[in-house]
């Protein structure tokens, strides 16, 4: 007990910063725009952990009232969290639809690729 | 029962924990962005698991479906309509590097006085709105998830309802403009 507590408290902060930072650094390195939408459900799966964890008690269940229990997790983080998740996908698929128009307008997802093509643009437009 | 809760729940949560921390290094790692989907995927279920040790039964069921069944559904639906495989081109490494170190350590910092994990004197617990007392006298609802969802915090969900039906509505429009595109 004593030797799990330390260990336990620096894996829930360790872990879910560890998630957050991975998630901002897909979003940001990575040209991909189907991998940046992947970086940002990573992000924000983090952000569902941060909330989840506080509300747990050691040896307690689930917020369902019945007299054989006494101790419960706290409801509200899981209701903010189930709002948060249907919220995700609802960003998420407008995410991946406007992937799909960008594909169809410029032949590819990439970043760099799209940022070239609109310089060519321009530059044919100037001459 | 000679293994009490107080001592293998911790040990679950730190596992899975783990097994999260190592799947989220493959999806930052790997190329190829079918595999990135599927390993999303998975990463979603794990989630799952973690969010029933932790007694978020709802959560639970909401991801597993919607994080790990809906949106792999919609990935995978946006790579047949594009590319499978991620362009190698000239990564980009040390301003993000830059930025999620700097994130990282003001993080640290900032959740470094978050209470013990599990432990039930933290304030969350002992101050604020005490649902769990006051679901059944004023709901009649024993799940004081879906009381807190549905009548405390109703105009929540109002507003979540709200958010999904824009952006049905976006992605709608963003294809009706495809199919017209493609006639003219």
């Amino acid at each position: 007990m004593t030797l799990i507590d330390p260990l336990i408290a620096l894996a829930t902060r360790g872990v879910t910063i560890f998630l957050m930072v991975a998630g901002l650094y897909v979003v940001i390195a990575r040209g991909n725009m189907v991998k940046k939408l992947v970086g940002l459900s990573l992000f924000q799966s983090s952000v569902y952990l941060l909330f989840i964890l506080p509300g747990k008690i050691v040896g307690g269940t689930a917020p369902i009232i019945d007299p054989a229990f006494e101790v419960y997790a706290h409801p509200l983080p899981h209701v903010l969290i189930l709002t948060a998740i249907v919220v995700g996908i609802g960003t998420l698929a407008l995410g991946l639809a406007l992937v799909v128009r960008i594909r169809e307008a410029f032949g590819t997802i990439e970043e760099d690729e799209i940022l070239a093509r609109e310089d060519a643009v321009r530059v044919e437009r100037d001459e | 029962m000679t293994i009490s809760a107080e001592f293998l729940e911790p040990i679950i949560t730190l596992v899975l924990l783990l097994l999260l921390a190592v799947i989220a290094f493959g999806i930052v790692r790997v190329r190829g962005l079918f595999a990135v989907v599927i390993m999303l995927g998975a990463y979603s279920f794990l989630m799952a698991t973690l969010f029933i040790v932790l007694d978020a039964v709802d959560v639970a069921m909401t991801e597993a479906s919607v994080g790990a069944g809906i949106s792999t559904v919609l990935f995978l639906g946006a790579l047949y309509l594009t590319d499978v495989k991620e362009a190698t081109g000239r990564a980009r490494r040390l301003a993000p590097m830059l930025v999620a170190v700097v994130t990282a350590g003001v993080l640290i910092w900032g959740l470094s006085d978050l209470p013990e994990f599990g432990s039930a004197d933290q304030p969350i617990h002992t101050k604020g709105a005490d649902y769990l007392d006051r679901s059944i006298p004023e709901t009649g609802i024993q799940n004081v998830v879906s009381s807190v969802l549905a009548s405390y915090r109703g105009f929540d969900t109002l507003g979540e309802t709200a958010v999904v039906f824009t952006a049905a509505i976006g992605v709608l429009a963003l294809f009706a403009r495809r199919r017209s595109d493609g006639k003219g």
